[in-house]
């Protein structure tokens, strides 16, 4: 923490031979690290995708042997959703958005070197990783992982005789959570320090690219809601292994504390995917349709709003739980009164693309999908924030479709648009479009083909969390509708195979990329392919906004921020 | 061209960075961020995980029918008092070492860095043998919701403190190796979380002993 350089020192070619260990594995570089990141998200993605796929065969063919993995047993099956779930969003999610291309872009965005601290960066993807495994051996103990859901609500969670045999399974999910938000937490230390303190000279705040912007609101959410549920982790995991009580109601605790400590954090998590999630669309939006974003400081004003509001509304998801029915009112005017940022943004990206000259390459089509797709979750929200209509649609189906339809847009769609934009940044090479559109397409159709069905499932009265819903007559209709979303799902899985393919040749058989290929602005773009030890060979100075294509009386369509290109930068 | 002027956004990082400058403000990205600011953000989220420990000891006294209940010890208010004290004591020492480095006292930044930690490790020796008697008396985590909730604040607070003392003994043997004769802002950036954890102690000593 004490360490600090010289400032003499910044000789802008001084590439210290280093070893593989140090270069690759335990290396400092923002850029390594994000990278890491990116292999970590994108495994335990396929983890999760591959417990969804068990549990969806079980939901549309109850009883019958899942292909790979058999019979699905009760516990089993609450294992699989619990898992899924944690790992979603805690392991994929938030490694992919804030950990990855947060790691990898913001200080080249900002013109930084690196990050802030680049040893505590270091240490924040050793943490997750330890996180990780952790997490992921939960499923190997005695009683196997946990059963209790995702929100790991008390008293169900919190003392054994809830939940025979699932000791170890509980207790390494919170520890394996409060590992991950540890790591998160350093993450956010070096996001905000960077981009406050590390800024190139000309790099005013009001010329920050969106997703640094979106980035550090949701770096700002981060820290300022996890620790109440810090706390409340600490005083599961005192009430599982010691013995206390702090939730238990027999020793006279009141066990909605858990409900408001996790979703105190819990909503304003729900942010921290969605925003950068946004941000890269913001970034892509621009480019494809060569255009300049519309509304750039609305955008801003409306992110900094909608994350002030986000600490106001977790108690929408607590509208059945017995909580005082007064609060239900409040809560559902600001759950309410927050869809206005959001709609503000929407409207800003779909105004940007209002006589641009778009290009569909396949950014551009992930980027168009998720907004497509986050507009449906923006919407299908009012009704579960109103607690008129929630306490109907509460626990059922509706509830997933409506968050599936927020975060996969911004952390799934959104994030392999991010992919195909950065990867030439990334990897120095060109991924292969056709391919990528046909992973698109896959991806996207199957995506609606799950969650639409599920909208209609949940409307029909379908509760979520039933592992046998043929013993139900009230699910007999509603049924088909499951086989539907799960042939989705199947399709989904499909379209991974040229993702990959595509991801692993093009990192080493692709076309070489120049510095530049898709004639951006941002920063990022103004320095080599991929960009050299410590990013720039001389620190660029910054003469104009992000977004300043198909400008009236220039050359070209479109003003790199730098004010001149990165002397040792190809031409691109 | 246009003039661009670096940008130092924060007022209070700008103190920051005067206090530990010793020489120029960086015209271009700086190499090595101010610590100082990582500790401020880092607080931030200090702050948020104490405010929940708080409002949960909050809702389980005020949802408790007898508050500390019957069959419970009372806690030591004046020893803690006078504990408080030393704690209190040892922010004004922090300072003091910052402000011997300023004045390039090596020797006066060691003897305050010595009286900070003895102070911290009394407090928390004074703490322990508190814990002890009440321990004695019945009060343990499991005897009541009102012994967990005691061991956990208090807890917590001694666990940030004693990981403050141990990084304050690892930054005295770089004062002492002459480390921060130039550029001590690392010493700042501990002398501020240092603040944090006194200035945290009497509100938790006032909700938790006086409750």
């Amino acid at each position: 923490m004490a360490e600090t350089k010289p400032q003499s020192a910044p000789s802008t070619d001084a590439h210290e031979k280093m070893g593989f260990w140090r270069q690759y594995i335990f290396s400092v570089d923002h850029k390594v690290i994000g990278k890491q990141y990116l292999f970590l998200g994108l495994f335990m993605g396929y983890v999760g995708v591959f417990l969804s796929y068990v549990f969806r065969w079980q939901l549309a063919w109850p009883g019958t042997a899942v292909p790979i993995w058999g019979k699905v047993t009760a516990p089993q099956y609450y294992e699989l959703v619990t898992m899924h779930g944690t790992i979603m969003v805690f392991f994929v999610a938030m490694p992919v958005l804030l950990g990855a291309f947060g790691n990898f872009l913001i200080p080249l965005m900002v013109g930084a070197r690196d990050m802030a601290f680049p040893r505590l960066n270091m240490a924040s993807f050793w943490t997750i990783l330890v996180g990780s495994v952790l997490l992921l051996i939960s499923f190997f103990v005695p009683g196997g992982a946990s059963h209790a859901g995702w929100t790991n609500y008390v008293p169900l969670s919190d003392a054994s005789k809830y939940l025979p045999g699932n000791y170890w399974g509980g207790n390494l999910w919170l520890i394996a959570l409060a590992i991950d938000f540890a790591s998160v937490l350093m993450g956010g230390i070096n996001f905000l320090t960077t981009a406050i303190a590390m800024r190139a000279p000309g790099m005013t705040i009001w010329r920050m690219p969106l997703f640094v912007w979106q980035e550090l609101v949701a770096s700002v959410l981060f820290m300022l809601s996890v620790g109440p549920l810090i706390a409340g982790v600490v005083m599961l995991l005192f009430d599982r292994m010691v013995g206390t009580g702090f939730f238990l109601p027999e020793k006279g605790a009141d066990p909605l504390l858990w409900q408001h400590l996790f979703w105190f954090f819990g909503h304003p998590e729900v942010y921290v995917v969605a925003m950068p999630g946004l941000g890269i669309v913001q970034e892509i939006l621009p480019v494809f349709a060569r255009k300049s974003i519309f509304g750039y400081r609305m955008i801003v004003w409306a992110v900094i709003v909608a994350g002030i509001l986000s600490f106001t509304v977790w108690a929408h998801h607590m509208f059945v739980s017995g909580m005082n029915p007064v609060l239900a009112e409040p809560f559902s005017a600001t759950t309410i009164a927050i869809s206005i940022p959001f709609a503000v943004m929407l409207f800003a990206m779909i105004a940007t693309l209002w006589r641009g000259q778009i290009t569909f390459s396949t950014p551009m089509l992930f980027a168009l999908g998720a907004l497509a797709n986050f507009l449906l979750g923006g919407v299908t929200g009012i009704p579960l924030g109103t607690n008129a209509s929630d306490i109907y649609l509460h626990d059922t189906y509706f509830v997933i479709a409506h968050f599936h339809n927020t975060l996969v847009p911004t952390a799934v769609i959104a994030g392999f648009g991010g992919i195909y934009y950065w990867f030439p940044k990334m990897f120095g090479r060109m991924m292969n479009e056709t391919l990528g559109k046909l992973h698109f397409v896959f991806t996207w159709v199957g995506f609606n083909m799950v969650f639409v069905p599920l909208f209609l499932i949940g409307l029909g009265g379908g509760q979520r969390r039933i592992y046998m819903s043929s013993v139900y007559t009230f699910y007999k209709p509603l049924q088909p509708l499951h086989v539907i979303a799960t042939i989705g799902l199947l399709v989904i899985i499909v379209g991974q195979i040229p993702f990959l393919l595509n991801f692993f040749l093009s990192m080493f058989r692709g076309a070489k990329a120049p510095a530049n290929p898709w004639h951006a602005n941002t920063l990022e773009w103004a320095t080599d392919s991929p960009p050299p030890h410590e990013n720039f060979h001389t620190i660029p100075t910054v003469v104009r906004g992000p977004y300043e294509y198909s400008v009236p009386g220039m050359e070209q369509d479109w003003a790199p921020q730098a004010a001149a290109v990165d002397a040792g930068a190809a031409q691109g | 061209m246009a003039a661009v002027t670096p940008l130092r956004p924060v007022s209070g990082l700008k103190r920051a960075t005067a206090l530990g400058g010793g020489g120029s403000a960086p015209a271009a990205t700086p190499k090595a961020a101010d610590p100082t600011l990582g500790v401020l953000i880092f607080i931030g989220s200090e702050v948020m995980l104490f405010a929940g420990l708080i409002s949960a000891f909050l809702v389980s006294s005020a949802s408790a029918p007898f508050w500390p209940p019957a069959n419970q010890p009372r806690l030591p208010v004046a020893i803690t008092g006078l504990n408080t004290g030393l704690l209190v004591l040892s922010g004004f020492t922090m300072w003091t070492v910052v402000r011997s480095l300023r004045q390039h006292d090596k020797t006066g930044a060691m003897r305050w860095m010595g009286a900070t930690i003895v102070l911290g490790a009394l407090f928390l020796a004074i703490q322990g043998s508190e814990w002890a008697g009440l321990i004695r008396f019945g009060l343990t985590m499991t005897s009541s919701l009102y012994g967990a909730m005691f061991y956990l604040i208090v807890g917590a607070h001694a666990l940030h403190l004693a990981v403050a003392v141990a990084v304050l003994l690892f930054v005295a043997t770089r004062v002492w190796r002459g480390r921060y004769e130039v550029d001590f802002r690392g010493v700042v950036a501990c002398s501020v979380y240092w603040s944090f954890v006194v200035i945290l102690w009497p509100i938790i000593y006032a909700l938790v002993y006086f409750s």
